[in-house]
């Protein structure tokens, strides 16, 4: 893998840049791998980054239907933060920060993690008592945390509806300042090149059409360009999670939904961190690019469809409206959908499965990107061993049937 | 080009008017019917814009939507709009616009120092470097530079609406075949048809067509649509989404051409359009050709050329050139000719070119140059001279001949790209024509057809030469997208780097990203990029397009649901009356409830002790309406309530009162509230303040979905009764003093029972329960009459010491007494044996909603948090809502304090909580933590005031 570099890049443009190799390698599909891992995106890529990486597996093909990062790594608002509540999620997510800190030097790929900090608001007295809850909950975990008072929101945000004639007061909020945001399909080029340079092969354009299973464990897999046989089998395909594990015969608890996102043209810096807010609901970033980046909740019904409906792009950007009213003269660029898989304690599975060498990651609900890249170590982890990694114990399939759920909203209306 | 431009007759401005208009600070005039760019052009304004990356100087492209240069920041302060389109603004008197990205202006811009970097600024150069030390580093340096126009820092001053509009026929696209559509379609008198056109006036190409028959052909047409009158026309309205079931978003600018103090009401209406059929006659775009030096100023579509000549009425240039591909240009370059526009050559990569037209340009004097490149292009702030390069005659490349020819205006066209972007927006798929090398129609699942150009049908043929890039020349100066300086190096660059799917490249090199979201740049980097990976183009696909088709007004998108408006505001039945008393108000779930009634000069916290303390001692009246009120009736009602609480309610007698628990299927409490028999197949179910709505949708999910057996109506009447809730030792004393028929006395109505009766001669519905702690009946009239029967309570109640409390004093009182507060006191996690209802629970017989889920395992682990009082050593101790319980060792939580206040009628912090296992450790101590602040505290009962429960049955 050839270093990147400013003095690289400098070399390259002497010979303009008619010399720079593949971010990875177009491998071709062998009929035999040590471990298949199901899904681009970034999950998918990660996986089998510390396959090689951590656990010496190299002999490794990653499938993707589309292209590479294509699903909801490309489709999302790129937010990185581990403020939450239970000591469960937050270890995984705290882990996972700590390598989105370090992954610009990790894999030598600027993915551009700009820590503007994520500042959630509070818009009554009881939401404020559960966001002190909260706060607490992320400090007694040692994870940086500050709970700020109105006045303290304000200067933090200048833009803010802090009109008396505002539908919603503002009560405070809480901010973690390493959160921010980054540049999602550089993490999962990234991942990718990485991936193949030490020897994984990266297949796109190759959707996969049945498992080979028998005596309870997986044989192959069937792919639109040809059967694979494998023992260990991986499976990281947001959005059409319980379609694949559909055909091992595993039914998850999952609904899919749209979430959608959207951006606003692209204007000055004038917005520093990432604002979320439950109540009045939206998220709002800005892109290194200048676009506002904008969130909210997924549409109402359950959907494969990856465009997102009206009343729910109105309802978003009627709250943006409402709480930053400089923004009603900007105009939206693009808006876009992607499937999330919600479970019903909107916390995640990555786990073994009843099928002998099947794994699953899954579950992410609106928030895999953040945990990309310990979704990854905890699952290649869990698949070299076919031992859950501890980060992941809390998150197995089978804490539905035992009712332990690690259910975020239940303690404090967090969002995954 | 001179200030004094004459304009052409027939032009579709007012010639004699004069409107003044400023850009970059200077005055210039244009014409009535001008949009800003052409009275730009006519001003000889040519840098209007700076790129995103290189901040190179960018003139006039186009003359649409298709713009991607001409960005400019509209007005200023609370009128402020980023990115606008100069050729999308009409010119109205007084228009103040500046250019942006650049400083300190975009005729002269430091920061194009940028662009003598290009060679160290490739597509994502940025993901190979910026690393060292780290990116914190540099992300300031990038952020700053980055970015377009300027955001508004003031709220918006003008207004939107959105409104619904429904037609069996939405004809998108006012031009020629849009036209043509509306009226076949209207020919059905039954048929509502729907015409919607995006420019100022209808008519499309046809505005800008110098042919007589064609003007007088727009001229009876758009006289037939305003007779017909099953046609609405709306014009300034851009369609910007389709969406699932022919449902499409439209933007109306009502004011934009009148400027920002227009007087009207709103200055965009948002249109939700419900259609039956959707015809898109949306057009054609004209790309650019991609050759050296192509984005000076100066370089125009032919299409827009025409449009600023024979709409707008300008010569643009005394030395003007075509450069094409097809013939379409040709015909561009003969209609200037006609009206007396001076055109210097045509310059064809074609070898052979129909011979009517070739012929036409010799008779029109226009030099021709067949088979031809342009290699390179000359000129500092604009275009002034061409290189170009003869195909060698014989295929023998040592015979070509370069020239150099001097050019003010080169008009180029490099085919068209029908505008599709709305029907792949509704699920359409697309093809690839081969010979006009453009996009076209394909299939779709929705009810809608595409006519016209939209549809590839150019009205004659283009005889197209495809050409995504000029061959044996650096393609690191050929542009593609303008706006984000993406060159066919770049896109060649990616596809090196196996960045080969279409959406790879459009992220890698961010071609087609802009504003424009590459609407004349996405097909020709397609074709290069379908050339460096040595594919056919439908091979390597196309990216999907996204609403909106243009940028659309985030404001747009609210409409007139800010403020008040946002989330409509409960006000109680007697919210006058509270503002009469003083009451300070805050939101509680919906409604908006009084704090409390702060006295003069009293603060917050002193006035809620207050309003305690009279309650304790003499007798309080809190407006208690926004207590749930649920009707259940039916034969099986009772046995339907008693599969949803996990109380027994068989035994629940007429007239009596009974506390229940809610679970849903996980066995979590999800409500609680007080249940009272009406008769025997009648009941009213109480529900926490604020889930009214959300219980009673959970009670018909079940009786819709899965009891369908069960002969039960649950019907929501909270609003339709005003809950006035007395309380205090002198409750009854109060009540006593009107007129009721109801026998109030201790001995006849205790504690949980029912009453109905009469009440200064209306309904009433009196209810003794209590969450104080203190006697209290809740006094339910028809909400008409709640204001009246709070004030009458006042009234009577004065020389008792009434006073009114507000919601905290409530909290208060409850916390004292350790009533529970579902979700304050509970978490997502609460099952009733966290709450000491184990024992009712395994007492109850039949099967209950959540029973279930009681019995897995997490049910029986014994660190469950468990729901506790919790009293701090120092008794001058505090301690706050959201604060945690630790574990021994300090390191991870053990519980949470969930209500905390300071009691006046104890004088100590009184605290409830969930700690782990509290059951089984009551009398422990326990570290409570908060901001920092570790303090001591035991494990105690719930109930801090009156244990006894003597204040309760008095």
């Amino acid at each position: 893998m050839e270093k990147y570099s400013a003095f690289g890049l400098l070399r390259h443009a002497l010979s303009g840049h008619r010399r720079w190799p593949q971010v990875w390698r177009s491998a071709e599909l062998k009929p035999n791998y040590d471990a298949v891992v199901i899904g681009g995106g970034g999950h998918g890529l990660a996986t089998a980054y510390y396959l090689a990486k951590e656990h010496g597996i190299t002999n490794v093909a990653v499938l993707e239907k589309g292209w590479l990062g294509g699903g909801n790594t490309g489709r999302n608002t790129a937010v990185s933060r581990s403020n939450y509540f239970y000591p469960e999620s937050t270890r995984f997510f705290e882990h996972s920060l700590k390598r989105f800190e370090t992954m610009g030097r990790d894999l030598n790929y600027n993915i551009m993690f700009t820590q503007g900090g994520v500042l959630s608001l509070a818009f009554s007295r009881h939401e404020m008592e559960i966001f002190r809850r909260w706060a607490t909950a992320i400090q007694v975990q040692g994870v940086d945390c500050r709970v700020m008072g109105r006045e303290e929101v304000s200067e933090a945000v200048p833009l803010l509806n802090m009109s008396p004639h505002a539908r919603y007061r503002v009560y405070g909020g809480f901010m973690q300042q390493r959160g921010g945001i980054s540049r999602h399909d550089a993490v999962a080029w990234a991942y990718a090149r990485a991936a193949s340079s030490l020897g994984v092969d990266i297949i796109q354009n190759c959707e996969v059409t049945g498992l080979n299973i028998s005596d309870g464990a997986v044989r192959g897999v069937q792919t639109t360009l040809g059967t694979i046989r494998t023992s260990k089998l991986a499976m990281a395909v947001a959005g059409h999670s319980s379609v694949v594990a559909g055909m091992a015969g595993i039914k998850l608890p999952i609904v899919s939904q749209c979430l959608q996102a959207m951006v606003s043209e692209p204007i000055k810096p004038c917005f520093d961190h990432v604002v979320m807010s439950p109540q009045v609901h939206c998220y709002v970033s800005q892109s290194d690019r200048g676009e506002l980046v904008i969130g909210g909740g997924a549409d109402t019904h359950p959907s494969y469809g990856q465009r997102g409906n009206l009343p729910t792009t109105e309802s978003v950007l009627n709250a943006v409206t409402e709480m930053y009213p400089a923004f009603s003269r900007l105009k939206l660029m693009r808006q876009w959908g992607g499937i999330v898989d919600i479970t019903p304690d909107a916390s995640p599975i990555v786990s073994k499965t009843p099928v002998n060498g099947f794994y699953i990651s899954a579950g992410w609900g609106t928030g895999g990107y953040k945990a990309i890249p310990a979704g990854g170590e905890t699952l290649a982890y869990t698949m070299a061993h076919d031992r859950a990694h501890p980060l992941v114990e809390p998150f197995s399939l089978a804490r539905f049937a035992q009712g332990r759920l690690v259910d975020e909203s239940a303690a404090a209306g967090v969002a995954h | 080009m001179n200030q004094t431009i004459r304009r052409l007759p027939h032009a579709r401005i007012e010639a004699d008017s004069t409107v003044e208009f400023f850009f970059d600070g200077r005055r210039y005039t244009g014409k009535k019917g001008d949009s800003l760019a052409s009275a730009l052009l006519a001003n000889g304004v040519g840098v209007v814009g700076r790129s995103f990356k290189l901040h190179r100087p960018r003139g006039i492209l186009g003359c649409g939507t298709e713009e991607p240069n001409a960005l400019v920041q509209l007005e200023s302060g609370e009128y402020t709009e980023p990115n606008v389109r100069a050729t999308l603004i009409p010119l109205y008197p007084g228009l103040v616009a500046k250019g942006q990205n650049a400083w300190p202006s975009v005729r002269f811009d430091l920061l194009g120092a940028v662009g003598l970097c290009k060679r160290l600024l490739p597509a994502s150069f940025y993901y190979k470097t910026f690393m060292w030390p780290n990116w914190r580093s540099w992300e300031w340096l990038v952020r700053r530079i980055a970015g377009l126009g300027t955001a508004p820092q003031a709220a918006d001053a003008e207004r939107y609406v959105k409104q619904n509009i429904h037609a069996d026929v939405v004809v998108v696209g006012a031009g020629r075949s849009g036209l043509e559509a509306a009226l076949e379609a209207a020919r059905d008198p039954a048929k509502r048809v729907l015409l919607i056109d995006s420019q100022e006036e209808p008519g499309g190409r046809l505005l800008g067509s110098p042919v007589p028959e064609e003007r007088s052909w727009l001229a009876n047409a758009l006289s037939e649509v305003a007779q017909r009158d099953n046609i609405t026309l709306l014009c300034r309205t851009t369609v910007n989404g389709y969406y699932d079931n022919n449902v499409l978003a439209a933007l109306e600018r009502r004011s934009n051409h009148l400027g920002p103090r227009s007087g009207n009401a709103f200055r965009e209406c948002f249109w939700r359009v419900f259609a039956g059929r959707v015809i898109l006659a949306t057009g054609a775009i004209e790309r650019p050709l991609v050759f050296p030096n192509n984005d000076r100023p100066g370089i125009m579509l032919a299409s827009a050329v025409r449009e600023y000549t024979h709409r707008y009425g300008l010569t643009l240039a005394r030395e003007i050139v075509f450069y094409t591909n097809n013939d379409s240009a040709w015909q561009v370059a003969l209609e200037l000719h006609r009206v007396g526009v001076k055109v210097d050559a045509i310059i064809d990569i074609r070898g052979a070119v129909d011979s009517a037209l070739v012929e036409g340009a010799r008779d029109a004097g226009i030099n021709h140059y067949l088979g031809t490149r342009v290699i390179n292009t000359k000129g500092r702030s604009g275009i002034r001279r061409l290189k170009i390069q003869r195909a060698p005659a014989d295929g023998d490349p040592s015979v070509q001949s370069v020239e150099s020819l001097p050019c003010e205006l080169l008009a180029i066209s490099g085919g068209w790209t029908p505008t599709l972007h709305l029907y792949s927006q509704s699920g359409g798929k697309l093809q690839y024509r081969e010979s006009d090398a453009c996009l076209i129609p394909d299939c779709n699942n929705q009810n809608i057809s595409v006519v016209g150009r939209a549809a590839g049908e150019f009205r004659g043929e283009l005889n197209l030469q495809c050409q995504w890039l000029t061959p044996d020349v650096p393609p690191e100066n050929q542009w593609v997208d303008f706006q984000y300086d993406v060159t066919a190096a770049d896109i060649q660059l990616a596809a090196r780097e196996n960045f080969v799917s279409v959406e790879h490249v459009k992220r890698y090199t961010t071609n087609g990203m802009s504003v424009d979201q590459g609407k004349t740049s996405n097909v020709n980097g397609l074709g290069i990029l379908a050339l460096a990976t040595d594919r056919e183009i439908p091979a390597v696909g196309t990216t999907r397009f996204r609403p909106p088709f243009h940028p659309t007004t985030i404001g747009a998108y609210a409409g007139i649901e800010l403020g008040a408006l946002y989330k409509p505001v409960h006000l109680l039945p007697a919210h006058k009356a509270h503002l009469t008393c003083g009451a300070s108000f805050d939101d509680y779930g919906s409604w908006q409830r009084p704090v409390c009634y702060p006295k003069p000069g009293e603060a917050e916290a002193a006035a809620i002790a207050r309003e305690a303390v009279a309650v304790r001692e003499a007798v309080g009246l809190l407006d208690y309406s926004p207590l749930g009120k649920l009707e259940v009736v039916g034969p099986d009602a009772r046995a339907f309530l008693d599969r949803v609480y996990i109380n027994n309610m068989v035994s629940l007698k007429h007239g009596a009162a009974r506390y229940g628990l809610m679970l849903n299927e996980a066995g979590i409490v999800i409500d609680d509230g007080v249940v009272v028999c009406l008769a025997e197949d009648h009941f009213l179910l109480h529900t926490t303040s604020g889930g009214a709505a959300v219980i009673h949708r959970h009670l018909d999910e079940w009786l819709q979905c899965e009891w369908t057996d069960l002969q039960v109506v649950v019907n929501n009447c909270t609003t339709q009764w005003a809950t006035m809730m007395l309380s205090g030792p002198k409750a009854r004393d109060v009540l006593q003093q009107l007129d009721c028929d109801i026998d109030l006395s201790r001995e006849s109505f205790g504690h949980m029972q029912y009453r109905e009766g009469h009440l200064l001669g209306q309904r009433c519905r009196i209810l003794r329960a209590s969450f104080t702690g203190e006697v209290s009946f809740e006094v339910s009239v028809p909400a008409r009459y709640g204001q009246s029967l709070w004030k009458i309570l006042m009234q009577r109640g004065a020389n008792m010491g009434i006073t009114p409390f507000g919601i905290e004093a409530l909290m208060l009182l409850r916390t004292e007494k350790g009533y529970l507060h579902i979700g304050a006191d509970t978490d997502g996690n609460t099952m009733p044996q966290d709450l000491g209802w184990g024992g009712a629970i395994a007492r109850k017989a039949g099967d209950f909603i959540g029973s279930r889920s009681l019995s897995l395992p997490v049910g029986l682990d014994a660190d469950r948090l468990q729901f506790t009082g919790l009293e701090l050593l120092d008794p001058k101790g505090q301690t706050i809502s959201g604060a945690h319980i630790l574990s021994a060792d300090e390191r991870t939580t053990n519980g949470y304090v969930t209500s905390a206040v300071h009691s006046p009628n104890l004088n100590r912090t009184v605290a409830l909580g969930i700690v782990a296992g509290a059951a089984q450790r009551q009398g422990e101590e326990v570290t409570v933590f908060y901001d920092g602040l570790r303090q001591r505290a035991r494990l105690v009962s719930p109930c801090a005031y009156d244990p006894e429960g003597n204040a309760l049955n008095g």
